[in-house]
């Protein structure tokens, strides 16, 4: 196992993410672009993103669906590579000359995915799964079995019962299991867990996020979690990243993010979850509409068509993060300044 | 919009009175050469007018099975029926092929969780709507687009003449759900049945469909029957609220009933299994185990294998429902001591 040779231990994040940016082309065929006389499409998925996640913490980014979540997931361990922007790994750049291997980054940065049938091979029983990955990497065949044995003892499933079944013949909750088992085989630091429990039955669903939380502590991991439930996401997290339409929002500890939201995106999300106390059902969709087109984003702030406190400001002006004390957010409003009639003093 | 044209005649005075829908006891069996799997096993419940009931149950529990079967949506040939469902008296279980065409496209009217698949996507959402209100009431093709339209408008869809014109794929989801919801009550059906619809939506939006939802069902006075596995969602809409698993109704009780008290092992555990507000920290209860498989009927409580409260006469034969106060129903051994 490389993770053998031993690290100098950098102070400073485990992960630092600058700019990161891509586009998807979605551009008609070039013989209707002339017809039409119009120009290449882009759906601007992540646009500029830049965040650090330390050591050992919950890291979550919640979001609707298009906001870019699962592109920033998909970037991070290169299984699509970015327009712009750079990723360090404890300090070594990541697919640069100077830096380390996509592979390397592989070992350490692990992932799991939300459809747990489609993320295994269906031809592959769990034994032969989970030990692919540590005999791809050398691991000799006696001590990947003993590996693999360990890994479904750690998810909880019985490895005599379970190690040469085929994916088939479990149920949904088993197959995260083994997903999550085969994302842990490499030993990673960081698990990327993009939607892994959105699939599951609240009761199974529990049974995982207590395992979670055990494998974690076990194995010293920091979790990427992505997830639009927003209740779970405050029940896992240490800190939270909200994306509207490719952008950052809002960045912050959980409690300041769910006790004190400062961008309007979201405090809507915020209060759009269903109500658990039926004398206290929502009165009011707190904003209207869905989310735009992200190949034509809206100019300056991409959520002002949607805010309820848009001003000329937001369409002219791209709001940046700025720093409120607890957390960051990307609004006119928190800006002494800005030009937003709601703006703070200075 | 009024709803005095709807067509119930002379009965519909006494129709409003009783039940809506009246489910009694039904079994539904899918039968393959080499599978048989025993998905709903003795359901009863009814729906009054303008009452919404909430069906809650994980995957496998038989929620959406039953919602198919009051329009008898399973493959005739695979499928066994037993008991009774009645809608305005007339059994569904019974009707031809006439009766029961006229049940599905006018009567009871139903939503689907995938707006994009429910719509053709060759048509446009007007001609979609409007070919069903020439099919269903006879009225001409312009009479038919102007109740198209001001359907798109009751549903606030914006600036429904255009979109009209707009095929399914032109749309957001939200728009296509509240296109399907105008579709759905273009014949003024006196019952809605709800598969799951706001689950594919976004948050944002999902909210504002659940609010759309219950603000038509009061101006339309509907029986609404909502299937869904989020308690939160469940909570928003209903009335009253029944549990299922394993292919039966555990526990039906008032919404306030049903989130204050939970009586049945299983809805506790649903609930207390449910991550919400004020839960972090705390180690999640989790249900051990996973539901039955349901090739086989239950000889006794489906949950005895997953209950923390278990005795041997939970084993000994299948419990019945019984009432522990008024309106509230509970099919466990241990409910009798709570009465």
């Amino acid at each position: 196992m490389a993770s053998a040779v031993p690290k100098v231990k950098l102070s400073g994040p485990m992960l630092q993410v600058d700019g990161l940016t891509r586009y998807f082309d979605v551009s008609p065929p070039l013989l209707n672009r002339v017809l039409e006389g119009k120009g290449r499409l882009y759906v601007r998925a992540v646009d500029g993103v830049s965040f650090a996640i330390n050591e050992g913490e919950t890291f979550s980014l919640v979001g609707e669906s298009g906001c870019g979540k699962s592109t920033v997931a998909r970037l991070l361990i290169r299984l699509i590579r970015p327009d712009r922007g750079s990723m360090v790994l404890d300090g070594d750049p990541v697919d640069e000359p100077h830096g380390i291997t996509v592979n390397e980054l592989r070992r350490q940065v692990q992932m799991v995915f939300q459809d747990s049938y489609a993320s295994l091979n269906p031809r592959l029983t769990i034994a032969e799964t989970l030990a692919f990955a540590p005999k791809a990497h050398g691991l000799p065949a006696a001590e990947a079995r003993e590996r693999v044995r360990d890994l479904l003892s750690k998810v909880g499933l019985e490895p005599d019962t379970y190690a040469e079944r085929y994916p088939h013949e479990l149920s949904g909750g088993q197959r995260q299991r083994v997903n999550i088992a085969r994302a842990l085989a490499l030993r990673p630091r960081l698990v990327i867990l993009d939607e892994a429990v959105s699939a599951l039955d609240k009761s199974v669903e529990a049974q995982v996020l207590n395992m979670l939380v055990d494998l974690k502590t076990e194995l010293s991991l920091t979790y990427l979690f992505i997830s639009h439930d927003l209740n779970v996401v405050q029940y896992l997290s240490d800190r939270v990243l909200v994306m509207y339409l490719g952008k950052i929002v809002e960045l912050g500890p959980v409690e300041a993010i769910y006790g004190d939201p400062q961008h309007p995106y979201t405090r809507a999300l915020l209060s759009a979850r269903p109500s658990m106390d039926p004398r206290k059902r929502t009165k009011e969709a707190p904003i209207q509409g869905d989310p735009p087109n992200p190949i034509d984003p809206p100019s300056g702030c991409r959520f002002r068509t949607r805010c309820p406190f848009a001003e000329d400001v937001c369409a002219k002006v791209e709001p940046l993060l700025a720093d409120t004390g607890r957390q960051e957010v990307a609004c006119h409003m928190r800006v002494a300044g800005s030009g937003h009639s709601k703006a703070t003093a200075a | 919009m009024s709803h005095a044209g709807s067509g119930f005649g002379p009965f519909e005075s006494d129709r409003r009175m009783s039940d809506l829908l009246q489910v009694r006891d039904l079994h539904v069996t899918f039968v393959t050469p080499d599978r048989t799997v025993h998905a709903v096993n003795g359901v009863s419940f009814d729906v009054k007018r303008g009452e919404t009931l909430g069906i809650l149950g994980e995957s496998g529990s038989g929620k959406s099975v039953t919602l198919r079967s009051i329009l008898r949506l399973h493959p005739e040939h695979r499928t066994r029926w037993s008991g009774s469902i009645r809608m305005e008296g007339d059994e569904v279980l019974d009707m031809g092929a006439r009766a029961l065409g006229d049940l599905r496209g006018r009567r009871v009217a139903m939503i689907f969780q995938e707006p994009a698949t429910a719509f053709d996507p060759v048509f446009t959402i007007g001609h979609q709507i409007a070919e069903t209100i020439r099919q269903h009431t006879g009225k001409s093709e312009t009479e038919a687009w102007k109740r198209a339209r001001e359907l798109l408008e009751m549903v606030r869809i914006p600036s429904p003449a255009q979109r009209l014109k707009a095929y399914p794929h032109e749309m957001s989801g939200g728009m296509r759900q509240r296109a399907m919801i105008a579709l759905a009550l273009s014949c003024n059906p006196s019952l809605l049945l709800a598969d799951e619809p706001t689950t594919a939506l976004d948050a944002t939006v999902q909210i504002q469909v659940l609010l759309l939802i219950r603000e038509l069902q009061r101006e339309f006075d509907l029986g609404v029957i909502f299937v869904t596995h989020d308690i939160g969602v469940a909570v928003e809409v209903s009335d009253r609220i029944g549990v299922m698993y394993a292919g039966k109704i555990v526990e039906l009780a008032s919404v306030e009933q049903m989130v204050d008290a939970p009586q049945h092992p299983y809805s506790r555990g649903l609930l207390a299994s449910t991550v919400h507000d004020g839960m972090r920290g705390q180690r999640l209860e989790a249900i051990p185990g996973a539901p039955p498989d349901l090739a086989e009927v239950p000889t006794g409580c489906s949950f005895a294998a997953r209950c923390k409260f278990v005795r041997p006469d939970c084993t000994t034969g299948p419990p019945d429902l019984r009432a522990t106060s008024d309106s509230h129903l509970v099919r466990c051994v241990l409910a009798e001591a709570a009465a």
